[in-house]
């Protein structure tokens, strides 16, 4: 099938038009998002093809935003909720973790809830400590939720088509940084499992486990110490609930070293959850420690100087895989 | 049945069965709990029936409705299966969650029953998003949300009035004040008046008697007309009282001993009675019989339920993801 190259962006903007043009029970609810397309364009053209009904524009009132989508997900709608920014899910928290997160299981499957909560998430801009974060450790932790996290364009469409058809919360991580990033997309249709990690490059020596935007830069890293003859093989995690642990544990299995690679925060985060696996899993097979690359715990400050110094760098990065290696 | 219509016998039975049963079930479930048998915390809605029951019977089958911590009489009002209800209540495979979810976690999509909730003011933004979903897609059926006094201190409740008189939203605010939230008195902790809160939005209010079943039923048939004409949100301010604490076992020594009493003049049931009895539509030992027949119901719906399985370990993770 015919490929075109597409950003991220508009990838997923791809696939909720496709959506809703399929089923019209799909609305869009958020600020911003009508006539003004979204803060970061990511929702142009729906409001004038779908019109103010399926695309609600809302005051900014994130807790009731999210509240109302649970109770109209109840009802027969299939709503994709924007909360603008990843910071901004502290409002709506109380509705994805209460109520959301726990309507099919205390209803024993009477109700369902088929929302897609998407928010954009991650550092860049100097935009500052409550615009920058990334959060996704804190929803992952709950039972009842789904969450995704595509690192390309490709996965981006394929995993919000399969998000909006799911008949779960499914909470939907954009990293801000890969926003404008072009990648391959197939003609026609395109949908990608929830619930299944890809190896997004092979290799023999060090499997580096990435989440979201991290796969770009693990990807990055594995090219260059390919001229130092270090195999690394990547694993794109892509969903963290349900998490393909298969995937996983089958590449540490064959590298023998992991790195776990991810830009939300190193205390209690996603890389501590995913080495506990390969350590309660895998160990027999591990010829070093389990390592860990993450932001570390600080607010996301402002400035030019201090910002870059919470983003997980490729030269952080191939230290690690290097001191897995025993080649420091 | 709007202010000025005749009441008639049929409907007024049908409101004082209505009340009786919630009544039953409640006491029920109080003297389970006495004896130990209801597993955590239950919360009883014996005294304010008549804002369950005086909604209900202005709602059609295919309404939807939200409720609270305190919500066995809106599941029951709506249509629940007794028998399912005491069943989650006991934690029972036969109840509505299979046991998992309880008296606070009550959902039943036959009866439109979105849930009583744990969190105060749970239920509003669900109703409210309910709606949403009737406007969206053309339907005739609106949405309620009970909630009490407590819920009014909430800020999500603000922000989905705001929405639903913004959209015109086919809902209703139902707020019972019954003048506690858990062991504190609304007053000392509530600036302004509850009905201030939705009026500030431009959403109709009407403040009511709500020990008085008819009187809570006139007010919702008007909000439930406006709401279907396209016409957007009402509140409901009902004035009750809970007959017990906030939750079974509750000893209330924060209630005034003269003030409890003075609201106990005012139980429901009996209002309707003396009205029903007054206006020769029946007469008082036909109500004691009916009110004996239901009690003897209610107590062979608790023994069966109680009978019924709990569940078993095998089920703990069925129904999280579909």
């Amino acid at each position: 099938m015919a490929e075109r190259q597409v950003t991220f962006k508009d990838a997923v903007l791809e696939a909720l038009a496709e959506e809703m043009r399929a089923d019209p029970s799909v609305v869009l609810i958020g600020e911003d998002i009508g006539a003004a397309g979204g803060v970061f364009l990511q929702t142009k053209g729906l409001f004038e093809e779908f019109g103010a009904s399926r695309v609600i524009d809302t005051p900014i009132s994130e807790s009731a935003i999210v509240g109302m989508a649970i109770g109209a997900a109840m009802t027969g709608l299939r709503p994709v909720v924007e909360i603008m920014f990843g910071d901004f899910i502290t409002l709506g928290m109380d509705q994805l973790v209460n109520q959301a997160a726990k309507v099919r299981y205390m209803s024993a499957g009477g109700f369902t809830v088929p929302l897609v909560l998407r928010t954009a998430i991650g550092v860049g801009g100097n935009l500052g400590p409550q615009h920058s974060q990334s959060l996704h450790a804190w929803v992952a932790h709950v039972p009842g939720l789904k969450v995704v996290m595509p690192s390309n364009a490709a996965d981006a469409k394929g995993l919000m088509k399969a998000a909006i058809r799911d008949g779960d919360p499914v909470v939907f991580f954009e990293s801000r940084s890969s926003y404008n990033t072009k990648g391959p997309v197939s003609d026609g249709e395109h949908v990608v499992p929830i619930g299944k990690a890809a190896v997004t490059r092979e290799g023999r020596n060090v499997s580096i486990v990435a989440v979201g935007a991290m796969v770009g830069v693990a990807l990055q890293v594995a090219e260059r110490l390919a001229g130092e003859d270090i195999s690394v093989e990547v694993v794109d995690v892509r969903s963290l609930v349900p998490l393909d642990e298969g995937t996983i544990l089958k590449s540490v299995k064959k590298t023998s070293r992991a790195l776990v690679l991810d830009a939300g925060y190193a205390q209690f985060g996603v890389t501590g959850e995913i080495a506990a696996l390969i350590a309660e899993q895998a160990f027999d097979w591990l010829d070093a420690p389990v390592m860990r690359l993450a932001a570390p715990n600080v607010p996301i400050p402002f400035s030019r100087t201090l910002e870059p110094l919470v983003i997980p760098s490729r030269d952080q990065a191939a230290a690690k895989v290097r001191e897995l290696m025993g080649t420091r | 049945m709007t202010t000025n219509e005749k009441l008639t016998g049929d409907f007024g039975l049908s409101l004082y069965r209505g009340m009786v049963t919630i009544r039953a079930f409640e006491e029920r479930v109080r003297s389970l709990s006495a004896a130990g048998q209801v597993p955590g915390l239950t919360h009883l809605y014996s005294g304010q029936e008549a804002v369950a029951v005086g909604v209900s019977s202005a709602l059609q089958p295919d309404d939807a409705i939200t409720s609270h911590h305190r919500g066995h009489g809106h599941c029951l009002a709506s249509g629940a299966d007794p028998v399912r209800l005491m069943a989650e209540i006991l934690g029972r495979t036969a109840g509505y969650g299979l046991g998992r979810g309880g008296s606070m976690h009550i959902l039943d999509p036959a009866t439109r029953n979105l849930g009583t909730n744990g969190i105060v003011g749970g239920g509003v933004p669900l109703a409210t998003g309910a709606a949403l979903t009737a406007k969206t897609l053309h339907a005739s059926w609106l949405a309620v949300a009970f909630f009490g006094d407590g819920a009014m201190n909430q800020g999500i409740v603000f922000e989905c009035m705001n929405m639903a008189a913004l959209w015109k939203l086919p809902v209703l605010y139902v707020c019972e004040n019954n003048h506690y939230g858990e062991f504190t008195r609304i007053d000392d902790v509530t600036a302004g008046t509850l009905a201030g809160r939705a009026a500030v939005f431009g959403i109709p209010v009407a403040e009511i008697d709500g020990m008085d079943v008819l009187a809570v039923h006139a007010a919702a048939q008007d909000a439930v007309a406006r709401a279907r004409e396209g016409q957007g949100p009402s509140l409901l301010v009902c004035d009750t009282w809970r007959f017990s604490g906030h939750h079974a076992g509750d000893k209330q020594s924060y209630k005034d001993d003269a003030e409890a009493k003075n609201w106990a003049a005012k139980c429901p049931i009996e209002t309707l009675g003396r009205r029903l009895v007054a206006n020769k539509l029946a007469d008082a030992d036909s109500l004691s019989a009916l009110r004996k027949t239901i009690e003897a119901d209610i107590a062979a719906v608790a023994e069966q339920a109680r009978a019924m399985p709990e569940p078993a370990s095998a089920s703990l993770e069925d129904h999280l993801h579909g």
